[in-house]
């Protein structure tokens, strides 16, 4: 499998690269948080799509559909219309009146102090969770795909957070958007290639493909040989709350996306909210095609693969992996394995920059030092170190888990706190004229504990397993899940407006109201908009 | 640090400027363009999309009728929702070109009357 090693080493040498070049032109404070404003509309598109599409859906989603069919099918769809919320409400506003994060569009006509400390205590705690579950799968992904090379779980997971720290580190903004445009380019070739050899191996006829989609064959968990048919819902969400939870997860998509402060960093990229809002347009045909395509990656790997060998090999997040050494052989293997590698890699490092953002430029210049900058250049600076404590941080948190660790709940966290504790805030101050800052920071604090308190009462934390079921991938609490749903979205996000709404309403702050004027302004018009730097 | 020309512009338009401007018929006119769109999309994709997991669901007999030979409702419904998808995107991005004018000519406006 020197293949794979090969390959990885080339995507390495690429992106250190890239680094290199981007290093000489990340000075200030534009030019290392905003790539200086000048990615242009298709570019930042394309990297929009890098950032989202994260080994979670290029692995994740063709396992589960695998396993589970047209139920893994509905988070594909989630996931591209989401889209239509980032480009109809947020990406524009928030180009238009904010700086370098989100929490900009949030204090511009509250009290910066309380609104920024929760608005980037939330961004880290979505990004950093994120992160984690990123990096365990990286490191057993990794581990797995070299096994023949002698590279363990520890070393992967060492070698991936220091590259992704030395991007973030030396390159910025501008490196972290180039890799995600090398990462989303070989993504969707990799995935374009392997759904055309799919379809030949069916002999390019669609009838064929799903009639075998309609009849795939497997051992359920008593061992008994079943033939389901992967194209009707009802394999992964099933009654009593089956039906709650797929909602719930709706919920949590539509609305988390557009508060993923890693997505959200990527508009302050670009030189103007109409480019902005080109880039959701290049992101959307990017992310639609890729995950229409999922239906050939999973049920792909489920008709030609089959669910019983992946689960000897690997287990469900090699399916595709698997399905491309099934279709072409050994190198193909390599090729889809140092994609997935590419993408866990730029993935890491954006939510590197923008956790290390949002601590630099929120926390620490505007929080506590009342938003002066004491030197020059002290903000990149303390952005650069912040970056290297969070991978440290990530770095270590991942090998203490280790690579069996049930971390996937971390991924609906992250959505679940994006959806309830930032959209929101976001949704509320912009349309809002009355909203305050005991709303926003009420807002902010009831969703993200709400998300967090429903998430550790859920299935994906509590459960009793069987004793053969190993440590580290046992249910953190063994007993009966005292909430019934994976997602808390449907609970939590309702219950965070109507908090926000509740805390406004308590109190009167009539500075704010005064402002709103100026931000709807400056957020609809784009006048007095942050320029990008000239050259 | 606050850009310079972002601060120059700040120390020109008082408070007053931007209530001038928020309730100028041209803006008045662009939000109510805004609104004619942004309103009915949204309410549109939310419910076609919700539609999806409620149907899934709640009907999942009547989902699972096959149309197409084995291709069933469902599957022809989330593929739908692409479709719908892009073409939402689309048609706000031409009605987004109406919102663009209406901004520059307000910008205009208020540069020249504003400006030195």
């Amino acid at each position: 499998m020197s293949h794979s090693l090969i390959m990885f080493l080339l995507f390495i040498a690429i992106t250190l690269g890239i680094t290199y070049w981007a290093s000489k032109r990340s000075a200030g404070a534009n030019a290392y948080f905003a790539a200086g404003r000048q990615i242009k509309g298709w570019q930042n598109g394309i990297a929009v799509a890098g950032d989202y599409m994260s080994a979670a859906s290029f692995l994740g989603i063709a396992g589960i559909i695998a396993f589970q069919g047209y139920d893994g099918f509905m988070f594909s769809v989630g996931w591209l219309v989401a889209y239509l919320t980032v480009l109809l409400v947020v990406a524009e506003p928030l180009r238009n009146a904010g700086k370098y994060t989100m929490a900009d569009v949030l204090a511009y006509r509250l009290h910066p102090r309380p609104v920024r400390a929760m608005a980037s205590l939330s961004t880290l705690i979505v990004s950093t969770f994120y992160m984690i579950a990123q990096m365990v799968g990286a490191g057993a992904l990794v581990a797995l795909l070299l096994k023949d090379s002698g590279i363990s779980y520890q070393t992967a997971v060492i070698g991936v957070g220091i590259l992704m720290i030395v991007y973030v580190v030396f390159g910025g903004m501008l490196a972290t958007t180039w890799v995600q445009i090398v990462k989303a380019i070989l993504l969707m070739g990799g995935t374009i290639l392997l759904s055309i050899l799919v379809l030949g191996h069916f002999g390019f006829s669609f009838s064929n493909f799903f009639n075998a989609i309609a009849n795939v064959s497997f051992h359920d968990k008593t061992g008994q040989l079943v033939t389901k048919d992967f194209l009707t819902p009802g394999l992964r969400f099933k009654p009593p709350y089956g039906a709650l939870d797929l909602i719930s997860l709706g919920v949590a998509l539509i609305f988390g996306t557009a508060g993923l402060p890693h997505i959200l960093v990527r508009f302050y990229t670009v030189p103007d909210a109409r480019t902005a809002r080109n880039s959701v347009v290049w992101a959307m045909v990017l992310i639609g095609a890729f995950y229409i395509m999922t239906t050939f990656l999973g049920f792909g790997a489920a008709t030609i693969v089959g669910p019983d060998f992946i689960k000897t090999h690997g287990g469900t997040n090699m399916s595709a992996p698997l399905l491309a050494q099934a279709l072409a052989g050994n190198l193909f293997f390599a090729f889809i394995s140092a994609i997935a590698f590419a993408t866990i890699l730029a993935v890491v490092a954006g939510l590197t920059i923008s956790a290390s953002t949002s601590f630099a430029h929120d926390f620490w210049t505007n929080v506590i030092h009342r938003g002066t900058e004491r030197k020059p250049g002290e903000e990149v600076r303390v952005a650069r170190v912040a970056a290297f404590v969070v991978g440290a941080a990530a770095i270590t948190v991942a090998i203490v888990l280790g690579p069996t660790a049930n971390v996937a709940f971390l991924v609906a966290l992250a959505f679940a706190v994006a959806a309830s504790a930032n959209f929101p805030v976001i949704v509320l101050s912009i349309f809002w004229r009355r909203f305050n800052t005991a709303g926003a920071v009420t807002g902010l604090t009831v969703g993200l504990l709400s998300s967090l308190a429903l998430i550790v009462i859920s299935p994906s934390f509590m459960g009793i397993d069987p004793p053969t079921v190993s440590a580290a991938a046992r249910h953190l609490i063994q007993a009966k899940p005292i909430f019934p749903l994976e997602n808390p979205g449907i609970i939590s996000v309702p219950f965070s407006f109507l908090a926000a709404i509740v805390a406004t309403l308590m109190s009167k702050e009539p500075t704010a109201e005064e402002k709103f004027n100026e931000l709807l302004v400056r957020s609809n018009t784009g006048l007095g908009a942050e320029k990008a730097t000239a050259h | 640090m606050a850009e310079p020309t972002e601060a120059a512009k700040q120390a020109q338009m008082g408070s007053t400027q931007w209530d001038r401007i928020a309730n100028s018929r041209k803006f008045q006119d662009l939000m109510a363009t805004k609104k004619m769109f942004i309103v009915p999309a949204f309410v549109f994709f939310v419910v076609y999309y919700f539609a999806l997991p409620v149907l899934v669901g709640y009907a999942p007999n009547f989902m699972a009728t096959r149309v197409w030979g084995v291709v069933n409702i469902a599957y022809l419904f989330a593929l739908s929702q692409f479709f719908v998808a892009w073409i939402i995107a689309a048609l706000y991005v031409r009605a987004a070109n109406d919102f663009d004018r209406l901004s520059k000519d307000i910008i205009e406006d208020s540069e020249n009357g504003g400006g030195k």
